[in-house]
């Protein structure tokens, strides 16, 4: 691949031609600020808060959308630049209720932190306040689209990465929305509430409904993980407070790219369900009573031990677990296997 | 899985999910893949859109159909003469890779005999799809430089399983689709550590990293590491077992994790058997159907309680983290193996998970270079023979596990059991996307609860018709070995004649009527079809 020279931020450059101003700032560890720029959905350049000054360009170009050229000097941070995205900030807050204090969001949206970042409080502008009812209709997340700024990641996520394309601008001026077809309850369309529009919405437009008020993000320890559920193995982060799970959010640079579908992002309630087994039980005159480890595995081991002496090893049988680790699945084949027998299988057949 | 050992040595998926943006044609068969595979199914649309070719072949008109170029729609059970008919149109256009054929390949002979008799015309009068849309099929994927082909249980779950694997391995071949990128035969795993099951030898006739127990040396080394003496004599898989059970020849069973009350075709046999034995031991998170019938009950820990390692579908390894600490007076799986093994006077000191991981990489070669901290974020593809061995994301290259990529000539055979006058409809068996399996943990999942929390058996607008009823009725759904009564769903998805049930949902379990029947060789049971009779109640 061929390389240009650009100078950022007074640091010399070498950058794969073809790059854009962002992708040459990331990789060289410069943070510039985006709201509906997402490196796997095709560019944008609607929110133009990642404008950047280039040496001798009369206006601030989107360096999201913006290629780099040889000999290019850009700057990140200039004055000019914080005063452009100052303005697009204002104008946000124009219409963006001050709900931080309650909102999900707080602690993880970008208009917030960029508001801290170049110091917006309010709105010179009076902006009408939009009233868009909240739709609250299905079990996994909320879409409050009041704080929306539209950007318009979660239409491109929902039409370019899931295919379900559920939803869509619709209207036009300060009346435009992002909504479904017929501007239904999202439950009514064709989402399949993979959850993917919800972690990539900068702020707090759409929310999902499990773990609410339960912890805010710098609160929760993120434990990497994998799905329980089916073979492709999408890796996420568990959001733990308190021993309780209260979210999940993707792990955007694993080999599933972050995506996922909605048993992975909602379906793990089920660990604190009513129904968890929670201790032994041993069946006496067809009922079950609760037991001691001890006593459950001691009955185990000598009923094993007094069938495989009366008929030996080959009358025991186990069925092992498509769902249980690696390290169990060998431990139980060792098991069966120290005993004598290689009657083990598991449901891999079925 | 025996099929694609017999052609190829291996039986995992040969290729990498990203090969998917690789790729000039995927072939997708037997597999609902938006539902099944969701985030792959995002995958193999993402790639149509960028220009890749879509062949889809399926009894129902699935999603991915919106996205396909050819959609085939066979009937249940006759995929071996799609196949066969497919390898005829491609060897007679002269679309085979006869190098590849010559230099990688054995057999071919064979497959050239069998597929002479396979015409389009002859298939289609079989499959019920049109020859010119057989035709089409063949030409798309002979003539790709790079093409993927997709299945899963769509393709096993029949008597004629391995055949149909098999046949699948044999287009594969021909058109030398193997060891290279974007290509392959890539059987999607359904459960998120099916693979790392079978890798791990929970199988009666291999250890870890298929070694084989018939393998004396193999055994040997087990027997020396592990302290004990071992049987070289195959065990039951596990539709024996239940038969064994019945007939008195096993005595006690220890299930752990799942389900096979519901799981299991023919259920009410299966807790016939469960019934017999003298003992049984399950060990599971939740009061499951199956754990109803045992002596004693375990409570183990989900998989956020614990540590551990999945493999993936793409025979990837990565970890499991702990988040949570043990709810009630549960344990870890492996925790409850180590102390009942102590008390049957096995001498087992492991104190984490990671001790069992070290113990299994030392004994199994594909797994010899990986270590839980070289999983890091991203995990590693096995085979992984070395600690600077980067893992290996496609099987097959330059050479077969096996020496050769071996063709077979296999023939089409009539499923089981096929409709006639008493039962008239063939009942087809798969999973949905909200949920999973027998339902254990979906169901007591609020949002995914939500979104679906009974059956509804698909039905074709005119099957419909015919017998009168309309959406959301109950029908009662009989076969040959039980009977269940469910809401309806009307969809010209399910074409005429065929009936689809998932076996989510315990009060309509599906698998009471479903056919026991076992492929010979690989023992899965054809749930793919049988055949049914619908009475309007
Ligand atoms: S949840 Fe998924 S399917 Fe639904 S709107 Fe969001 S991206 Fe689309
Ligand atoms: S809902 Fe969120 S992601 Fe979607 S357009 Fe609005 S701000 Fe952007
Ligand atoms: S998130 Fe969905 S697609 Fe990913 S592994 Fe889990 S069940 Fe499969
Ligand atoms: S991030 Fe560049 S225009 Fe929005």
């Amino acid at each position: 691949m061929s390389k240009v020279n650009i100078t950022i931020n007074g640091q010399a450059l070498q950058v794969d031609a073809g790059m854009t101003i962002l992708e040459a700032a990331q990789a060289a560890g410069i943070d510039i600020p985006t709201f509906c720029h997402d490196p796997e959905l095709t560019r944008a350049g609607a929110c133009r808060i990642c404008v950047v000054e280039v040496a001798g360009a009369r206006n601030l170009p989107a360096s999201c959308t913006t290629p780099v050229a040889e000999g290019m000097v850009i700057e990140t941070e200039s004055e000019r630049v914080q005063k452009a995205r100052r303005s697009i900030l204002e104008l946000i807050w124009a219409d963006h209720p001050h709900d931080c204090l309650t909102c999900e969001k707080t602690g993880s949206c970008k208009l917030q932190d960029y508001s801290y970042r170049y110091n917006v409080k309010e709105s010179p502008y009076k902006g009408e306040a939009r009233d868009i009812p909240l739709d609250d209709t299905n079990p996994f997340f909320f879409r409050d689209l009041n704080k929306c700024i539209l950007c318009g990641k979660c239409i491109r996520k929902c039409h370019e990465i899931n295919g379900a394309g559920a939803i869509d601008f619709m209207y036009r001026g300060f009346g435009t929305k992002v909504t479904t077809a017929f501007d239904d309850p999202i439950e009514e369309s064709s989402c399949v509430f993979c959850g993917m529009c919800v972690d990539i919405c900068p702020v707090g437009a759409l929310i999902p409904k499990q773990g609410l008020q339960q912890g805010r993000s710098w609160e929760v320890d993120k434990v990497l993980t994998t799905c329980p559920y089916c073979g492709c193995g999408c890796t996420f982060y568990l959001h733990v407070r308190n021993d309780k799970i209260v979210g999940v959010t993707p792990n955007f640079d694993g080999p599933m790219k972050g995506h996922l579908c909605a048993k992975g992002r909602f379906g793990w309630d089920f660990v604190d369900s009513p129904d968890r087994l929670q201790t032994p039980l041993i069946k006496k005159d067809g009922e079950f009573v609760e037991a001691s480890w001890e006593e459950a595995l001691d009955l185990i081991a000598a009923k094993l031990k007094e069938v495989r002496a009366q008929y030996g090893a080959d009358a025991i049988a186990g069925l092992s677990s498509a769902r249980i680790t690696n390290e169990e699945n060998y431990l139980f084949q060792k098991l069966l296997r120290s005993l004598g027998t290689n009657n083990v299988d598991h449901c891999a057949r079925l | 899985m025996a099929g694609l050992a017999t052609a190829f040595g291996s039986g995992a998926m040969t290729n990498t999910i990203d090969d998917i943006e690789k790729t000039e044609v995927i072939f997708v068969i037997g597999s609902n893949t938006t539902e099944n595979h969701p985030v792959i199914g995002y995958r193999i649309k993402q790639a149509v859109k960028k220009g890749a070719k879509l062949i889809v072949a399926d009894p129902r008109y699935i999603e991915l159909c919106d996205y396909a170029d050819v959609h085939l729609q066979i009937k249940p059970g006759t995929n071996v003469a799609l196949l066969n008919a497919m390898a005829h149109v491609i060897i007679k256009e002269g679309l085979a890779d006869e190098e590849f054929i010559r230099e990688r390949t054995e057999n071919y002979a064979a497959l050239r005999v069998t597929a002479r008799d396979y015409t389009p015309e002859y298939a289609a009068e079989i499959t019920g799809v049109p020859a010119e849309d057989i035709v089409r099929a063949a030409r798309l994927y002979g003539a790709a430089e790079a093409a993927m082909i997709f299945y899963t249980m769509g393709i096993t779950q029949h008597t004629t399983g391995t055949d149909n694997v098999l046949a699948v391995a044999n287009l594969a071949l021909l058109t030398g689709n193997v060891g290279k990128p974007g290509s392959g035969v890539n059987p999607l795993r359904g459960q998120n550590n099916v693979q790392g099951a079978c890798d791990m030898g929970a199988l009666p006739d291999v250890f870890t990293g298929y070694q084989p127990v018939t393998d004396e040396s193999v055994r040997a080394k087990f027997a020396k590491a592990w302290g004990v003496e071992l049987s070289g004599k195959v065990g039951l898989t596990v539709t024996d077992m239940f038969t064994a059970a019945g007939a008195k020849k096993i005595r006690a069973m220890y299930i752990v994790g799942e389900n096979p009350y519901l799981s299991d075709p023919d259920s009410a046999h299966v807790r016939q058997c469960m019934d017999t034995l003298d003992f049984l031991v399950v060990q599971d998170i939740f009061m499951t159907e199956t754990a109803q019938y045992a002596d004693v009950v375990l409570p183990a820990v989900t998989w956020a309680e614990k540590e551990g390692t999945f493999v993936n579908t793409e025979r990837r390894v990565q970890k499991v983290n702990q988040a949570l600490r043990p709810r009630g007076n549960a344990k870890a799986d492996w925790q409850i193996f180590v102390e009942l093994a102590n008390k049957l006077d096995f001498d087992w000191n492991y104190t984490c998970a990671e001790d069992i991981f070290k113990e299994i990489t030392a004994l199994t070669p594909s797994y010899a270079g990986i270590t839980y901290d070289r999983l890091g974020a991203n995990g590693i593809q096995w085979p992984c023979p070395g600690a600077d061995h980067p893992g290996t994301p496609i099987l097959h290259v330059g050479k077969f596990s096996k020496g050769f990529g071996h063709f077979s000539a296999v023939e089409h055979q009539d499923s089981a059991e096929l409709p006639d006058a008493d039962y008239p409809f063939i009942l087809t068996t798969g999973r949905i996307l909200h949920h999973y399996h027998t339902g254990t943990m979906t169901r007591r999942s609020k949002p995914l609860r939500f979104v679906q929390d009974e059956e509804f058996m698909q039905i074709n607008p005119l099957d419909a018709k015919a017998l009168g009823v309309t959406e959301c009725d109950i029908v009662k759904v009989s076969s040959r070995r039980g009977s269940v009564k469910t809401r309806l769903k009307i969809t010209d998805s399910v074409p005429p004649g065929v009936v689809f049930m998932t076996f989510h949902f315990k009060e309509t379990a599906a698998n009471l009527l479903t056919n026991p029947q076992t492929c010979p060789t690989a023992k899965i049971p054809e749930l793919k079809a049988c055949a049914v009779n619908i009475e309007k109640i």
